[in-house]
C-alpha cells in the first residue's frame, strides 16, 4: 500500500498539473470516503464522484408518480430501500407507508414477483431504478411474468444506462475531466469496451475499477501512468470480474425486453438516447402505459445543489443547504439520501472539512 | 414538509431515534434520573445504588441461528444493567402474543428466558400476558424491565469518559445483525453466523474485580458500536478516534455487510461490551477480560483525545480518517 501511494506521488509530480478524476460509480464514493483514501492522494490530483448513483440522478417527477402510485386503492408499490426516503415534491414512499399506503421492500425484482402471485387481487408495481447492474434483473422479471402470463405485475420503468451519461458529462463546457475511474458492477454487464469511445473521441484516459480501497488507488496510479506517458486507453484494474465483452446473456434479456429512448437525469437533464424503455411486445408490464401514469415536473427546492454534485462541479460543500437543513435525518436532496449518494458520503465521512 | 407520523427509522437506534426521544418524551418527562439517558437509570435508596431498566423485544424472526426472542430479552435487559455496573437480581417479563402463535414455539421461548436468566442468578419475579388477534403483532413481543444492585462506588456513565482513556472490546462485532438478516425473509442468505447473544455480567463482573477504574462501559447493540461511540463522545465531549485493523471482525460477516452494502460498525451485537479506561488500567482489564469465556478475543480497538470534540473517528486500513457517524435509522439495503 505505501509503495502504491509513493508511486502516486512520483507520477503527479511528473504530470505536474492539477487533475480531475471521476469515479462515476456511487460504490466507488462511498469505498473512497469509507477507506480515507482520499487523504493518501497528492494536492494535484482530485477524486470527483459523477452520475453514478442511481436514486441520485432519479428524476423527482419519478418520485411524485410513484408516490401518487402507492395512494391507489389496490396498488402494492414494490422498491429498493434506498428509494424509499427520498422526497418528492411534497412526500416520500416512507412518508406514505407511515400513512398506511402499501409500500414494500424488495431486495430483488423477483420478490417483487413473488409479491404478485401471492396478492392476485392486487397490482404490484415494481420500480425499476438502476443502471446495466439491476436492469438485466428486471428484464428477467418482465420475461418471467409474460412467460407465466402474469397480469397483475408491472415496472415503473426509469433504467438508465452509463456511456450516454458520460458522453454529455464531456461534452459539458463546465465540467473538465481528466480521466475516468470507470463503474465495475456496470462493467461486469456491458464489458470494458463499452468506455473506448471515450478515449478514442476525446482522449480520456478510462480505468475499470474494483471497489476495494487498493483496487481504486490502483487505478489512480493507472490513470495517472496514461496521463504521464500521453496515452489515453480503456484499462481494466478489476479483470478478476469484467471481461472484454460482458455478460452477453444479460445483455441479451436487456435487449429483449428494453429500448433505448430519451431520459431525464437530475442534475443533467435530458440526454438522448441514455434512458431504457420498455418494448411494445411487453407494453403490459409497462405501469406507466398500463395503469396510466403522467409524469409532472416536481418542484424541487432551488437552493440544493444536488444536479451540480451530480456533474462533478460542486462538491456538497458548497451548498448551502449542507447539513443545516440537509442532512442524512432530514434529506432535502437524493444525495443526501442515498446510501450511494456524494452529499451522504461527505456528510457521514468528512463533514469536519465543512 | 410536515414529519407528521412515527416513521420506521425512528426506531432504527439513530439519530431520528434520539431525536423522537428528545423532542416528544424528554420534555414531557423530564426528571433528574431520567435525563442522563444512559442504559438504566441509576436509583440511591438507603446506602445502595441501583440500576433500573426497560426493553423491548420485537426481532422477526423470533427465532434466529445463535438465540431468540426470550434469550435476547433477558441478555438486553441483563446487559444494560451490566454496563452500569450492576449485578441484576430481578426481572419482569411482559408477553404479547399473537393468536396463533404455536405453544412448541412460546415453550422453547420460554425456557430460553429461564436459562439466559440463570446463567447471571436472575430471576422473573413479576410479569404479564396479553393476546392480540393475528395479524397484529408478528409471532410474539416481549418486555422486559431489570433491577439490580451497583457493585462498584462510583457511578458509571456515558459522559465520564476522559482524554488518554482506552476503548476496549470483548471480540468481534456485527454478529447479532448479520445473524438475524441472513434469515430475514427477502435477504435469506447462507451464512454460519450466528447471534452472540449473551448475558454480560459474568464478564463485567470480572472486569470491575480487577480494581481498575473503569469509566463506562456500554453494549453495542441497535446502532452498533458507531451509534455507542458517538453517544459517549458527545455525552462526554471528547474525540474517540478507532483503529480498523484493530477491530475484530469475522470474515464472513464482513462479506455479509459487503454484499448487503452495509458498515460493520453499525450492525447491532447483543454479547459485546465496550469498556473505556485509563490508559494504565487498559493491560489488567484485558488482561481480566481474556481470562473469561465472553472475552476471549478481547482487544484494546481505540483511544480518547480531546479532539475533535464530542466526534469519533476512525483509523482506516490504509491509513486515512473518517468520521464514524451516528446511523441515521433503518439500515436500507443497497441497489447496485
Amino acid at each position: 500500500m505505501k509503495t502504491l501511494v509513493a508511486n502516486i506521488e512520483e507520477m503527479a509530480r511528473r504530470v505536474g498539473r492539477d487533475l480531475k478524476f471521476m469515479e462515476v460509480c456511487g460504490t466507488h464514493t462511498m469505498a473512497a470516503f469509507r477507506s480515507g483514501l482520499r487523504q493518501l492522494l497528492p494536492d494535484n490530483v482530485r477524486l470527483v464522484s459523477g452520475p453514478g448513483c442511481p436514486v441520485c440522478v432519479t428524476d423527482p417527477g419519478y418520485l411524485d408518480a410513484a408516490i401518487e402510485l402507492c395512494r391507489r386503492p389496490g396498488v402494492i408499490v414494490a422498491t429498493f430501500g434506498d428509494l424509499v426516503r427520498v422526497p418528492g415534491t411534497e412526500s416520500s414512499l416512507e412518508r406514505e407507508r407511515a400513512s398506511g399506503a402499501s409500500v414494500r421492500i424488495v431486495y430483488s425484482p423477483s420478490d417483487a414477483l413473488v409479491l404478485a402471485r401471492e396478492c392476485p387481487s392486487r397490482h404490484v408495481v415494481f420500480l425499476g431504478v438502476g443502471f446495466e447492474t439491476t436492469a438485466p434483473t428486471v428484464a428477467w422479471a418482465i420475461f418471467r411474468a409474460a412467460q407465466d402470463g402474469l397480469r397483475n405485475f408491472s415496472v415503473l420503468c426509469a433504467h438508465k444506462t452509463m456511456p450516454r451519461a458520460m458522453d454529455a458529462l464531456v461534452r459539458d463546457q463546465a465540467v473538465r475531466i481528466d480521466g475516468f475511474i470507470c463503474p465495475g458492477h456496470v462493467s461486469v454487464i456491458t464489458g470494458a469496451q463499452m468506455y473506448r469511445f471515450i478515449c478514442q473521441q476525446y482522449r480520456i484516459p478510462c480505468v475499470v475499477s474494483g471497489f476495494e480501497a487498493w483496487d481504486i488507488l490502483k487505478s489512480v496510479g493507472m490513470l495517472l501512468r496514461q496521463i504521464a506517458e500521453g496515452r489515453a486507453e480503456v484499462e481494466n484494474e478489476y479483470s478478476r470480474s469484467v471481461s472484454e465483452y460482458g455478460n452477453r446473456a444479460a445483455q441479451q434479456l436487456m435487449h429483449e425486453v428494453f429500448e433505448p429512448r430519451d431520459d431525464v437525469w437530475r442534475g443533467l437533464g435530458t440526454i438522448p438516447g441514455s434512458g431504457l424503455g420498455i418494448r411494445e411486445k411487453y407494453a403490459r408490464f409497462d405501469a406507466a402505459k398500463v395503469l396510466g401514469v403522467t409524469f409532472h415536473e416536481a418542484h424541487v427546492n432551488p437552493l440544493c445543489r444536488c444536479g451540480s454534485v451530480l456533474r462533478g462541479i460542486s462538491t456538497p460543500l458548497d451548498c448551502h443547504l449542507f447539513g443545516r437543513p440537509c442532512s442524512p435525518a432530514h434529506p432535502i436532496g437524493p444525495c443526501m439520501v442515498s446510501s450511494e449518494g456524494v452529499c451522504a458520503a461527505y456528510y457521514k465521512y468528512e463533514r469536519m472539512a465543512a | 414538509m410536515k414529519r407528521d407520523r412515527v416513521l420506521l427509522a425512528h426506531g432504527g437506534g439513530g439519530s431520528l431515534t434520539r431525536e423522537l426521544i428528545e423532542t416528544m418524551l424528554l420534555p414531557r418527562l423530564e426528571n433528574p434520573l431520567l435525563k442522563p439517558l444512559d442504559d438504566s437509570a441509576v436509583l440511591v435508596m438507603g446506602n445502595s445504588g441501583y440500576a433500573f431498566t426497560s426493553d423491548s423485544y420485537v426481532v422477526t424472526p423470533y427465532l434466529f441461528p445463535g438465540g431468540d426472542i426470550g434469550r435476547l430479552a433477558v441478555c438486553g435487559t441483563v446487559n444494560d444493567l451490566a454496563v452500569m455496573g450492576a449485578q441484576p437480581f430481578w426481572l419482569s417479563l411482559s408477553l404479547i402474543l399473537e393468536e396463533g402463535l404455536p405453544l412448541t414455539d412460546l415453550s422453547t421461548i420460554v425456557d430460553s428466558i429461564h436459562a439466559a436468566a440463570a446463567e447471571v442468578g436472575a430471576q422473573v419475579v413479576t410479569g404479564d400476558t396479553k393476546v392480540v388477534e393475528r395479524g397484529k403483532c408478528e409471532g410474539l413481543y416481549i418486555n422486559t424491565a431489570g433491577l439490580g444492585k451497583i457493585s462498584v462506588p462510583y457511578w458509571l456513565g456515558s459522559a465520564n469518559v476522559k482524554p488518554g482513556d482506552a476503548v476496549i472490546i470483548n471480540g468481534p462485532i456485527g454478529e447479532h445483525g448479520v445473524a438475524v438478516m441472513s434469515r430475514r425473509e427477502g435477504v435469506a442468505f447462507q451464512t454460519s453466523v450466528t447471534s452472540d447473544c449473551a448475558p454480560l455480567w459474568p464478564l463485567v463482573k470480572a472486569i470491575l474485580d480487577t480494581g481498575a477504574r473503569i469509566r463506562a462501559m456500554r453494549d453495542p447493540t441497535r446502532g452498533g458500536v458507531a451509534g455507542a461511540v458517538c453517544d459517549i463522545a458527545r455525552a462526554s465531549n471528547v474525540g474517540i478516534r478507532l483503529f480498523e485493523d484493530a477491530i475484530p471482525i469475522s470474515g464472513e460477516v464482513r462479506g455479509a455487510c459487503d454484499l448487503l452494502g452495509l458498515d460493520p460498525l453499525t450492525i447491532a451485537n447483543e454479547g459485546k461490551v465496550l469498556v473505556f479506561c485509563g490508559a494504565k488500567d487498559a493491560e489488567p482489564v484485558l488482561a481480566a477480560m481474556k481470562n473469561h469465556p465472553l472475552g476471549r478475543q478481547a482487544r484494546v480497538i481505540g483511544e480518547v483525545s480531546t479532539k475533535p470534540e464530542g466526534m469519533a473517528l476512525l483509523r482506516t486500513t490504509i491509513g486515512g480518517e473518517r468520521i464514524i457517524d451516528m446511523p441515521t435509522g433503518e439500515d436500507l439495503p443497497r441497489i447496485c
